[in-house]
């Protein structure tokens, strides 16, 4: 497979143009905006977190590329149902495969589908399309609420 | 159509030969396809060359040393001021200030005819179509001396509405500043048109030609513009060097943009005298090689010709433009009557940076996807961010080939 087909696999695409999760919660406990002013991707995040920092219902609005809605859309299936402790080794070990740190094929991890995302280490430019939904999921959890950004 | 009879006699293939980086390879899979011109130029064999020239027989620093190096890189970089107001036909090469690029001369004006000229209550005009280099220095000079920032609509096509440019003109504004050509769409603005009307109220105008003068012949008498101002890199010269061409009578009234060596004639602690134009403008060791480089660049294409340039880039334009009008999912941004060779362009359902990364993984080709800093443009026409090709006289018909049937491929993709 090429570089290139790695990148845009059909579970990106499909994910781009049908976002799971997709939409306002009318309930959150926790929430966080997302922008990249380099491309003019942006992402509201809202969480429902239990007493038990269990991550009870997950939610996005937003717009941008394939890459950044599909991560979007993604991350909300995978942290569903996560404990905020497990959900934030999640978002470590993401972060780290996309940034080329960590091989999903050779190292323990927990990412599952989202290995899927592993090809975006090869385009520099692209890795900020794929971690903002992260970075909103991160300032949403540990809730200071202020807007996160990809050039902070 | 016209233009369309025009043959421009130009030998592409032995121009192609001119630009080493032509005969690259992206990531030695893929020829390279350059189609992003509006954002840089490649650079001609001549001008590489004439940078390593400089650095290896030449250097020297420039109007300082009493030795023979620094009088051989003072004539040549006093040589390459003249042959670039020759370029713009402007009456004295002492109107010719050397800046870092389009921006800085933008800013320079922004800043000392501001600091001149501007006061409480006054106005400046810019238009809807402005790179943000001629929006945000506007905004910091009116910012600073409390004057208001006007700015000329535009219609759907992407051009200037005249008619609301005149409603604009009154006693408080103390200038205009428009772009030659858009860099986000490449509508090709009537500056004469506005540097006319201007000129009625005593208005002086400020032209940002970053996008014209690699694209048609600029003669600045002609236009009658008070300002004009470019960058070297985008013209087939070296980054690091721009030009702001400035009539004498304004640039003499303007205080210094910066102050150092080279720009004074006396330093004391109590009082400082400026140097005469253009070094008043200069402070400090200028770009030498790169000034050198610029002026071998504008040779370059003397010899070339611009017109030549201009209708065989037409051309290309308007073979792009039918080709892409065939395809139902594309959609052209920007369709003014007078355009540059630049398309600005979205797919239904696909996003620019998708494309952009598609099309240089797959075919090699470089194009712009983003916001084109103009961002009032995009939120005009309602965008978040378009492609953009914009094509040289370096570019084929096969290169255009290639890129529809990118845009093709992408659509199947995201089928």
């Amino acid at each position: 497979m090429s570089k290139l087909s790695q990148l845009y696999q059909q579970l990106i695409i499909d994910h781009c143009k049908k976002p799971r999760n997709f939409g306002k919660p009318e309930h959150c406990t926790h929430h966080c905006e997302g922008h990249n002013p380099l491309c003019g991707d942006n992402i509201s995040l809202y969480l429902e977190v239990d007493e038990e920092d269990i991550v009870q219902n997950i939610k996005f609005e937003g717009s941008g590329c394939s890459i950044s809605q599909a991560s979007a859309s993604m991350m909300t299936q995978s942290l569903k149902g996560k404990s905020k402790e497990e959900a934030l080794q999640i978002f470590e070990e993401f972060q780290g495969m996309i940034m080329g740190n960590l091989d999903p094929e050779i190292e323990e991890n927990k990412l599952g589908k989202l290995a899927v995302f592993s090809g975006v280490k090869e385009y520099p430019s692209r890795v900020k399309c794929a971690i903002l939904a992260w970075h909103a999921f991160n300032g949403a959890i540990n809730s200071d609420g202020k807007e996160v950004s990809t050039e902070e | 159509m016209l233009t369309q009879a025009k043959t421009h006699n130009l030998n592409i293939q032995l121009i192609r030969e001119e630009f080493p980086i032509l005969q690259t390879k992206v990531r030695d899979k893929t020829p390279l396809v350059y189609l992003d011109n509006a954002a840089t130029t490649q650079k001609p064999r001549a001008v590489i060359e004439s940078i390593n020239r400089f650095y290896s027989e030449q250097n020297g620093t420039v109007r300082r040393g009493v030795y023979f190096l620094s009088e051989q890189a003072t004539a040549s970089f006093e040589e390459a001021r003249q042959t670039i107001a020759n370029f713009i036909n402007a009456p004295k090469s002492s109107e010719i200030i050397f800046t870092k690029g389009c921006t800085e001369s933008i800013n320079l004006v922004a800043q000392c005819f501001g600091a001149a000229f501007l006061q409480e209550n006054d106005e400046v005009i810019i238009s809807a179509l402005e790179h943000h280099a001629n929006i945000v220095p506007w905004q910091m000079a009116c910012a600073q001396r409390k004057a208001k920032l006007k700015v000329i609509s535009i219609n759907q096509n992407g051009e200037i509405d005249l008619e609301n440019f005149e409603s604009l003109l009154t006693e408080r504004v103390k200038i205009v500043a428009v772009s030659h050509i858009s860099n986000a769409l490449g509508s090709i603005n009537p500056i004469k048109e506005i540097i006319q009307k201007a000129h009625k109220f005593n208005i002086p105008v400020l032209i940002d030609g970053a996008q014209a003068v690699p694209h048609c012949k600029i003669d600045v008498q002609d236009l009658d513009c008070d300002f004009y101002a470019f960058s070297g890199h985008k013209v087939y010269g070296p980054t690091g060097i721009g030009v702001l061409y400035g009539k004498t009578k304004y640039l003499e009234k303007m205080p210094p943009y910066q102050g150092g060596g080279d720009m004074i004639e006396t330093v004391t602690f109590e009082k400082t005298t400026y140097a005469p134009l253009p070094a008043k403008f200069e402070a400090g060791t200028p770009a030498i090689a790169e000034a050198i480089g610029l002026a071998v660049a504008m040779n370059y294409l003397q010899t070339i010709g611009l017109d030549k340039i201009e209708i065989y880039e037409k051309q290309l334009l308007n073979y792009a433009t039918d080709k892409m009008q065939e395809i139902p999912e594309l959609k052209i941004i920007g369709n003014a009557c007078q355009k540059a060779s630049l398309i600005s362009f979205v797919l239904e359902g696909v996003h620019p940076h998708d494309i952009g990364t598609i099309l240089d993984q797959e075919f090699g080709i470089a194009v712009r996807a983003g916001h084109h800093c103009a961002q009032p443009v995009m939120k005009f026409f309602k965008v978040p961010a378009t492609t953009r090709a914009s094509f040289s006289f370096y570019n084929t018909y096969t290169e255009i080939d290639s890129l529809i049937a990118g845009i093709k491929h992408i659509l199947e993709v995201f089928k």
